[in-house]
């Protein structure tokens, strides 16, 4: 009763359809997650694609969420999770963007992707073309930085207290009473797969 | 009629306000009672905590789910794990599954007592308040039993579960069972009929079928609307496909029906609970994968090897390979997503959290308009919002 479509059938279907395959740049499958990689200009015609056609029918976006790759050429990537319902299945879209390549927003598609953009406008400082409401969602009133970029520190620049004085709640620089430590570790675990950076020959030589 | 301009007014609701259900902030726009505009202000409670786990270990990111929703504290874990997992590929012994499906369906039992009670106390009852937390009570010393504490667990671990549970445990929360059925249909016998509580709630907010799909409503915001919907046997994990319950659905999409299914939900869980129990036997609780589960206490005493894989395991942690998961469970709430990327190393590179209740709330404009101010609260008890998972 509860059949799973699985992402073979999924891929195939998606390959047949030739105004929808057309627009995708690749795709790739990460523990049996099927992901499109798409232009951040093709986006709106692509989740339009996937959820009006009676083939894909992803009617719900579960989650849209911004992710911060600094050393890439266009920096954001925006991460799309759809689910259908019907034929029981998700899938994922991705699409890269940054300040001089603007994203469309699907605001119009998904009504309850206004608040995950803002969300991503919040922490990540991605604008969404056609958004309407681009405010801050989850960060302080009159906060400065977006804090889920992988140069925001972890601290943070700003702290509050209550100021008995001035009878009001103030705002100073973070001011750390010991120095937050990031552990390195320098001898690398016998049998366990490091990424390729960890184990190269210069960076066991710094250490 | 006099000019209609006089009856408008913007007011404040919250943040510190009893039926907000936590630090939330509406702002109203009101046409005498009549509510035009709801516009939530959240974020009063957030805490960065994406940007925590992005710092730490896979282990230490752990006990952050506890502090998302923060009634049913091990289904957040439970989705943080099974991503995880999928990256790892581990195979999760069967009795830790077991463990983890009794625990999760403990935590439905305590995210229901406590929103069934409120949702009652926003229309005014105060008793079932009263009798829901005593029940909660009971459930929150199975916690402390099983993992040492009462809500911030940190007990589903990588591979399976910290700690065994006693038999004597099991046999309490057999024992917890058929009373706690007395208590329910006592808890029903308070509203279920009662026409102060139908008067508030049937009609109240309703939610049709287009709106779970356009506002990404899941759980029993999307049952109480008629769709037949339940990750636990849509999408199974763990053993549920093994076990036998069954789905309440609702018809008419209102207060009333999502209490009905929340009452309801109570019971198939307790009956998947005594299921569980009927199933399980001894055996192992974690995988024997020496990279990612630790060592027993007991071989670390004569084994070099035990001692230096507990060092590592809690130092350095586990590196989980390149690729990103999307992994949901049906939590007490609705769909709990987490979205993780690994770049390979110890740390998650990004791990988004996909928490059921932001969705439901973004809705509330869309919900609460064309209500009087007093159904609004009604509306808000009906989502069941936990500001923990919606600030995050």
């Amino acid at each position: 009763m509860y059949e799973r479509k699985n992402y073979l059938e999924l891929l195939d279907d998606i390959q047949s359809h030739p105004a929808l395959n057309s627009l995708i740049i690749k795709h790739e499958v990460s523990a049996g997650d099927l992901s499109l990689h798409v232009a951040n200009g093709d986006i709106y015609n692509v989740l339009k694609i996937l959820r009006d056609d009676a083939s894909f029918l992803f009617s719900q976006l579960s989650d849209l969420c911004g992710v911060d790759w600094p050393e890439n050429e266009i920096r954001f990537e925006v991460v799309y999770n759809l689910l259908s319902m019907s034929n029981n299945s998700r899938i994922r879209i991705k699409s890269l963007t940054d300040d001089k390549n603007n994203i469309q927003s699907i605001c119009k598609l998904f009504p309850c992707a206004e608040w995950y953009e803002r969300e991503a406008y919040d922490l990540f400082g991605i604008n969404f073309n056609g958004n309407k409401d681009l405010r801050r969602i989850l960060t302080d009133y009159g906060f400065e930085g977006h804090p889920l970029r992988k140069d925001f520190p972890l601290t943070g620049y700003v702290e509050v207290r209550y100021d008995d004085d001035k009878k009001r709640v103030i705002y100073e620089p973070v001011e750390l009473k010991q120095e937050y430590r990031n552990f390195d570790f320098e001898s690398p675990w016998e049998g366990v797969k490091y990424p390729d950076d960890v184990l190269s020959d210069e960076a066991l030589d710094d250490k | 009629m006099t000019n209609k301009n006089t009856d408008k007014f913007r007011v404040n609701f919250g943040p510190q306000h009893p039926a907000a259900h936590g630090v939330l902030r509406l702002i109203l726009d009101l046409d005498g009672e009549v509510v035009e505009r709801v516009e939530p202000h959240i974020g009063l409670l957030h805490r960065g905590t994406e940007k925590l786990i992005e710092n730490k270990t896979y282990l230490q990111a752990l006990p952050y789910f506890d502090r998302l929703d923060y009634v049913a504290p091990m289904n957040q874990e439970h989705a943080f794990t099974l991503a995880i997992e999928g990256l790892l590929n581990i195979e999760v012994p069967k009795r830790a599954q077991y463990i983890r499906v009794l625990y999760s369906e403990i935590g439905r039992i305590l995210s229901h007592m406590i929103n069934v009670p409120a949702q009652a106390l926003d229309v005014g009852a105060l008793t079932p308040t009263l009798w829901g937390w005593e029940e909660r009570e009971k459930l929150m010393v199975f916690y402390e039993r099983a993992c040492g504490s009462r809500l911030h667990a940190a007990y589903f671990r990588t591979g399976g579960v910290h700690q065994d549970l006693e038999e004597t445990l099991i046999e309490d929360i057999y024992n917890f069972c058929d009373p706690f059925l007395k208590v329910l249909d006592d808890l029903e016998g308070l509203l279920t009929n009662n026409r102060i509580f139908k008067q508030r709630n049937v009609d109240i907010g309703i939610v049709s079928k287009q709106d779970v799909l356009d506002w990404g409503l899941t759980g029993v915001m999307a049952r109480g609307s008629g769709y037949h919907w339940d990750l636990r046997k849509t999408q199974p994990y763990e053993v549920y496909e093994e076990l036998d319950f069954q789905i309440p659905v609702g018809k008419n999409g209102d207060n009333y029906d999502r209490y009905l299914i929340r009452v309801e939900e109570c019971r198939q869980s307790v009956s998947i609970i005594k299921q569980v129990i009927s199933k399980m036997n001894p055996g192992p609780i974690i995988c024997d994968d020496k990279k990612v589960a630790p060592p027993k206490r007991s071989e670390m005493k004569a084994s070099m090897e035990a001692l230096i894989h507990h060092f590592k395991l809690y130092t350095e942690g586990y590196n989980v390979g390149p690729g990103d998961i999307y992994r949901a469970v049906e939590a007490p709430k609705g769909e709990f997503g987490v979205y993780l990327i690994s770049d390979g190393s110890n740390k998650p590179y990004r791990c988004k959290i996909r928490a059921p209740g932001f969705a439901h709330l973004q809705a509330i404009d869309y919900l609460g308009k064309g209500y009087l101010l007093p159904d609004l609260s009604a509306i808000l008890g009906s989502l069941d919002l936990v500001f923990g998972e919606v600030d995050r």
